[in-house]
């Protein structure tokens, strides 16, 4: 067991409000993770767990004025017994006394060995499941667990002991002359080898806003076809020069954002919020484009999107893409996007149904472009095809709006100048 | 002497900054990046703390979002706040526990910057004990808010050098009933640049840095 005391955040601070707790009773936490807030002068401070275990009890509540020292919780090593059940405990919890000045942390004997013990077959095991084994008499080594990387959970627990009781199942013992290899019933599930590993940052955010945009939005995807050959000539035509001229690639992607810049000027809904009942037209149009890194992504956004040609529009993706895989981009560069394009073509795939980038109401998925054979005319041609794939927003755009704004972008694409970069 | 990084973001809505200050409190905590400090000018934005209550708010929401006022409800203490332009809003984020681990002192501190600050443009001012924030003559000049996680702080100070105190009519500021004041009202009419660079010694001055200058350029580390 490890006393959090109320921590020294000065030396004229003799005492704080502790104004928040970030876990509950019961909750595992670990060393370092923080733990609670409080609140001294107009600071506030987020005050780290000294030790890793569970938060066994807490002594001050949200609100409360305590002075420097005063123990506010108890952390228990993991899987030991909460301390409101005194059954377990070989002494009576000891009350609350002031830790000494000097140290912050009084670390306690440690927990009994036989819970270390159980603690290293089961893995983790939390306090209710400890409780309920320990009131119904179960061995918990025999408790399969389903949880995960095979823990015991609550369920788990319900079902062996409902096994265990009723009395028509006859204790699953293997008949006497069955090879006992084949016959245990009660398997004992192997714990699933788990490697436990937090979220970066970038990855909680991205789940985050994933979620948020999928509670938030209606998804609905169509998915056009579009004859890129146009397109493809073009560029084959002028790749050698475009790349000795500007220094960098020329690719698909510059003219469907164009594509998609001429059909928002068309649907200006495409480029809007919903805030409240109220629509919020857009008048930049400012394009975010996905950008894949190691280990996530970032929409950066080419802000004034419908002021630039091929080039400028270009420069700005290959120049995004680079710095946000460098990490050089700004927080400018991230903001105000109000319509999204995905290249999730550049990876192989044909088609999917992306999630829209909260709070834009639609994102343009491109597939990859291939060589296809098509009919024209009643004869079959090769073209170079790729499907677009548009999610939008259901609440605010139907799916007759979605289709033409996507066949504006298709007739675009396919009808694009060859003297237009 | 240790270093400070300053960075001059311009101007940029609260929600943005506060997420560049996060993601910098983190990496200073991983030790990846050494102490900085963020100057920013927010537009117009009313944000509420966590013990914020709204009856501190004097006007509606619909009035608030027809102006252009965004009303932000954020994680840290302290109530209702008014920040926007002719602000000068300063975000260090620097560890305390190369300086001192006092968050007390850290405040005192920040309030002995813009003292200084303000005396060499002629201006008297001071602290109120009953109150965070710098006082001139019983108004409000600067107001201070900080958060610290593992000893390192985030967000700071708002200096009001020119801003518009009408705005303060929204709220009542940080719950107290007391008028505010700015160095355009005292008479001090100097522009942005000067006020920030003034600052930036003080600050240097008061938390043992070696000269601050304006060395990286805005948001070189974000992403």
């Amino acid at each position: 067991m490890a006393d959090v005391v109320m921590p020294q955040m000065g030396e004229s601070i003799t005492e704080g409000t502790l104004t928040k707790w970030l876990k509950r009773a019961g909750d595992h936490v670990e060393r370092d993770e923080p733990l609670f807030e409080i609140s001294t002068d107009k600071v506030d401070s987020e005050i780290p767990s000294p030790a890793a275990g569970v938060l066994s009890e807490i002594l001050v509540q949200e609100g409360q004025v305590v002075a420097v020292n005063t123990v506010v919780a108890r952390i228990g090593e993991a899987g030991a017994a909460p301390a409101e059940a005194p059954k377990a405990e070989p002494a009576p919890a000891p009350a609350p006394e002031p830790a000494p000045a000097a140290a912050v942390i009084v670390e306690a004997a440690p927990a009994p060995a036989p819970a270390a013990v159980v603690e290293a077959e089961l893995g983790p095991v939390s306090p209710l499941v400890r409780r309920m084994a320990r009131e119904n008499d179960v061995d918990l080594s025999l408790v399969p667990g389903t949880g995960p990387g095979g823990r015991i959970t609550k369920a788990d627990m319900e079902a062996y002991i409902a096994s265990k009781s009723a009395p028509a199942v006859p204790p699953a013992l293997p008949p006497a002359s069955a090879p006992a290899a084949s016959a245990a019933p009660v398997a004992r599930v192997e714990p699933i080898r788990t490697r436990v590993e937090p979220m970066s940052i970038m990855r909680a955010k991205i789940a985050e806003h994933m979620t948020m945009s999928k509670r938030t939005s209606a998804h609905v995807t169509t998915v056009h076809r579009v004859d890129m050959s146009k397109i493809a000539r073009l560029r084959s035509k002028v790749k050698d020069d475009f790349q000795q001229r500007y220094g960098f690639p020329l690719t698909f992607l510059p003219f469907i954002t164009r594509a998609a810049v001429e059909a928002i000027r068309q649907f200006p809904i495409f480029n809007s919020s919903v805030e409240g009942t109220n629509i919020l037209y857009h008048n930049d149009v400012n394009i975010g484009i996905a950008v894949a890194l190691d280990n996530g992504l970032i929409v950066p956004v080419i802000r004034g999107a419908d002021e630039k040609n091929i080039v400028g529009l270009q420069r700005s993706i290959v120049d995004l893409a680079a710095r946000a895989r460098s990490k050089q981009l700004r927080p400018d560069d991230v903001q105000g996007g109000t319509f999204s394009i995905t290249n999730f073509g550049s990876f192989g795939s044909l088609f999917a149904t992306p999630v829209i980038n909260q709070p834009q109401v639609a994102i343009l998925g491109v597939g990859a472009v291939e060589k296809a054979p098509v009919i024209i005319d009643d004869a079959i041609a090769i073209r170079h095809m790729a499907y677009l794939a548009l999610t939008f927003d259901h609440r605010l755009i139907d799916g007759a709006t979605a289709d033409q704004f996507c066949l504006k972008v298709k007739a675009v694409l396919e009808n694009w100048s060859d003297q237009i970069l | 002497m240790r270093e400070l990084e300053v960075r001059d973001l311009g101007r940029m809505d609260y929600g943005a900054a506060w997420a560049y200050q996060k993601d910098l409190s983190e990496r200073r905590k991983r030790g990846e990046i050494r102490d900085q400090i963020l100057f920013v000018e927010h537009p117009h934005v009313l944000t509420l703390g966590r013990n914020g209550r709204l009856e501190n708010l004097l006007a509606t929401r619909e009035h608030l979002s027809e102006r252009g006022i965004d009303l932000v409800e954020i994680d840290r203490g302290g109530d209702i706040t008014y920040h926007g332009p002719g602000q000068l809003v300063g975000y260090p984020i620097i560890d305390l526990r190369e300086w001192k681990k006092d968050v007390v002192a850290y405040v005192r501190g920040l309030e002995e910057v813009v003292i200084r600050t303000l005396r060499s443009f002629g201006i008297e001012s001071g602290r109120d004990p009953s109150a965070t924030g710098v006082w001139v003559e019983g108004a409000k000049i600067c107001a201070i808010g900080v958060h610290i996680s593992r000893w390192v702080t985030t967000h700071g100070f708002a200096l009001n050098w020119k801003t518009d105190l009408n705005y303060f009519n929204y709220i009542v500021p940080c719950g107290l009933t007391r008028p505010v004041t700015s160095m355009w009202k005292l008479g001090a009419n100097v522009e942005r640049p000067a006020v920030l660079n003034v600052l930036l010694d003080a600050f240097a001055e008061v938390f043992d840095y070696k000269t601050a200058r304006l060395t990286a350029p805005a948001g070189k580390l974000a992403g």
